[in-house]
């Protein structure tokens, strides 16, 4: 495995971090400002690690898809926060102007090809842009960001037996967060009802598949490179199971105009009444542990860590205040951008 | 100058002439070219024709990847009826990415499918479903006539930066026809006046433009002028033809191989009912297919489709000159 020099480790804590903030502030909208966020956002809390573990074995031109529940991957690629939180309260200097909303950022610029909102089906696009890459030869990889729930779907497999065929360079990182929604993974998947890893499903087309601790960014990122490496030398893709717990419930509530939105409790919960469950989540919380990490292995110092945890207040703190005062869009641009 | 070829060798002809211009074309889909003797394939290579498995969602979904990626490709669908497998890929992703992404991609792909296909084949492979992909904004809808719009109409499929679903009509396939020499692309919302006429107006959708142009030969020879327009692009649509020549003609009979309800021909009938209506000398009159799944029995399958005799006695009823059936 790679070893991360100090600066690399600061900059994955430090995108852990801001990802987190971002979530809190996304999470406190509902609250200090009702109903500025509409429709339904999806929060990574909980998966930092995993999402940031991973872009760290990015190099530049590389490319990524993902899924509705997508703020954190441009978070960390650096996309400016103030218009991710502009866009997802639905303001003209959002970064897609306010047409795309929580589940659809996308930030070509910066390699985040592709968001879907329909479940399993962004995994196509990832594989596509792979075949892009393919004809290139330029050696770019394409990280594809989808839930456990994907791998049930058609496009899930279709992609991943003509990924395998073709030898395309895409990494398929499936973050497994136990939960479609209210249902348990053990419920429906037929891996996880023997108690077997879903990256089993890697066998089926002949590629690697690997589980892996989503809690900790270096187990994450150490896989995701060997992936990396794997599909840059062009003998094609990966499978990588990243065990993650989120700390929310899916999303806010689902609910009909006037109840006012928020965040019900997580379903382990809500659903089945197991509050142990997710008190065992919060306490094994990938934020702290890989702090403690770095401040006991002496990378960071408890002041510089605490600088880091202040900054990203302040940034989040910004990013609310310039999407609370952007301008909503002009009615009439609803009609822009339909066609090219 | 021009030279004859049949409707699907010049599909083919504009495909391959624009992956010759422009390397970042690429043809993909079941059964295409699996032998490396395949003319494309020893033109271009193996890494722009690719054979694929049958998997309708990868093959699309991989086609909006490709695109947000640079390329241009064209994705061969064979049935347009295979194209409702990977529904969601069609309607509800590439085509919405570059709105919703606020104009930052940009999707050029080119879904390139069979449809109509009334030759026996029954009820799941003859559908003429074109009203399923129209009205999605962000997609471009494209139904060639001839040869010459069938070439013309890929080559602006390919260079269009939009996801276009191209339709080829089966019962066309080996027809003849002229096609101009060199590049020819054909705009596209430019409808095309076949005919020009002056007592009605007919407008006919893919293979019913030649049904439609068999009727106005009838209808000439007892004394009836009729105007036929074919559309070649459903989205986007040119209406204003349409329009004018309702204006010039006061009569509107249209013709199209979908079901009635499902019918692309009902669209244009409640346009020109909105912004055309004081043009009307009488109602508006469609000759579609009727209201079932198309039989595999001969007899059965062309008892519900349009044919020249229909239109001729749509356009007479229209006329005023036969009865107008309660």
């Amino acid at each position: 495995m790679t070893e991360l020099d100090t600066d690399r480790l600061t900059w994955i804590y430090r995108q852990m971090v801001r990802i987190r903030e971002f979530e809190e502030r996304v999470k406190r909208t509902f609250e200090d400002h009702p109903g500025v966020i509409r429709g339904h956002t999806h929060l990574a809390d909980g998966a930092e690690a995993s999402i940031v573990g991973s872009l760290a074995a990015m190099e530049p031109g590389d490319q990524l898809t993902a899924t509705y529940r997508c703020h954190g991957y441009p978070i960390a690629l650096g996309t400016p926060t103030t218009s991710i939180m502009a866009e997802i309260y639905g303001r003209a200097d959002g970064l897609c102007g306010g047409y795309g909303g929580s589940m659809h950022l996308v930030d070509p610029e910066r390699g985040f090809l592709a968001t879907s909102g329909i479940v399993g089906q962004g995994i196509p696009h990832a594989t596509g842009a792979a075949m892009a890459a393919q004809l290139d030869q330029a050696g770019r990889v394409v990280l594809c960001f989808f839930g456990d729930g994907a791998s049930k779907q058609g496009a899930f497999h279709e992609s991943l037996n003509l990924a395998a065929v073709w030898k395309l360079p895409v990494v398929f990182i499936m973050e497994n967060n136990d939960y479609n929604v209210g249902t348990r993974s053990d419920q429906e998947d037929a891996n996880a009802a023997v108690g077997e890893p879903l990256a089993t499903k890697a066998k089926a087309y002949s590629i690697p598949g690997v589980t892996v601790d989503g809690g900790d960014p270096l187990a994450v990122h150490g896989a995701v490179q060997t992936a990396v490496d794997r599909a840059r030398t062009g003998d094609g893709p990966s499978l990588i199971e990243s065990k993650v717990y989120r700390l929310s419930a899916h999303g806010n509530l689902i609910a009909p105009p006037g109840v006012p939105l928020h965040y019900e409790e997580h379903e382990a919960i809500r659903v089945f009444g197991n509050r142990e469950e997710y008190e065992a989540a919060r306490r094994g919380d990938p934020n702290p542990r890989f702090r403690r990490h770095l401040v006991e292995g002496g990378t960071l110092t408890t002041e510089q860590a605490d600088e880091i945890a202040t900054e990203a207040r302040d940034e989040m703190q910004a990013a609310v205040d310039f999407a609370l005062s952007s301008p909503l869009p002009a009615p009439e641009r609803a009609l822009d951008h339909v066609y090219a | 100058m021009s030279h004859e070829l049949p409707y699907i060798v010049a599909i083919m002809e504009g495909l391959a002439e624009e992956m010759a211009r422009d390397p970042k074309v690429i043809y993909y889909g079941q059964d295409v070219a699996p032998n490396d003797d395949h003319d494309l394939v020893k033109a271009f290579g193996r890494d722009r024709i690719r054979v694929s498995p049958i998997s309708e969602t990868a093959e699309i979904g991989m086609a909006v990847g490709a695109a947000l990626a640079g390329y241009r490709p064209v994705v061969e669908l064979l049935m347009s009826e295979f194209m409702l497998v990977a529904m969601n890929q069609v309607v509800n992703e590439g085509s919405r990415f570059r709105q919703m992404s606020g104009g930052r991609v940009k999707v050029p792909l080119v879904l390139k499918s069979g449809y109509g296909f009334t030759a026996g084949w029954s009820g799941q492979h003859t559908g003429t479903i074109y009203g399923m992909f129209t009205g999605v904004p962000g997609l471009k809808v494209v139904v060639p006539a001839t040869p010459a719009d069938a070439k013309g109409l890929m080559t602006t499929a390919i260079r269009d930066d939009n996801p276009v679903v191209y339709l080829l009509h089966y019962l066309l396939t080996l027809v003849p026809g002229e096609v101009p020499d060199g590049e020819h692309a054909v705009p596209f919302g430019v409808a095309d006046v076949r005919r020009e006429g002056t007592d009605v107006t007919i407008v006919a959708i893919g293979y019913e433009v030649g049904q439609a142009l068999e009727a106005a030969e009838t209808l000439a020879g007892e004394g009836i002028s009729a105007e036929v327009i074919d559309p070649r692009t459903l989205a986007p649509l040119d209406l204003d033809t349409i329009l004018s020549s309702v204006a010039k003609t006061g009569r509107l009979v249209l013709v199209d191989q979908s079901t009635r309800h499902g019918s692309f021909s009902s669209r244009i009938a409640a346009d020109v009912a909105e912004y055309g209506f004081g043009y009307l000398k009488s109602p508006i009159k469609q000759v579609t297919a009727l209201d079932a799944t198309v039989a595999y029995s001969e007899p059965m399958e062309q008892y519900v489709l349009p044919n020249p005799a229909k239109i001729v006695d749509a356009v007479k009823q229209v006329l005023g000159s036969a009865p107008v059936p309660a």
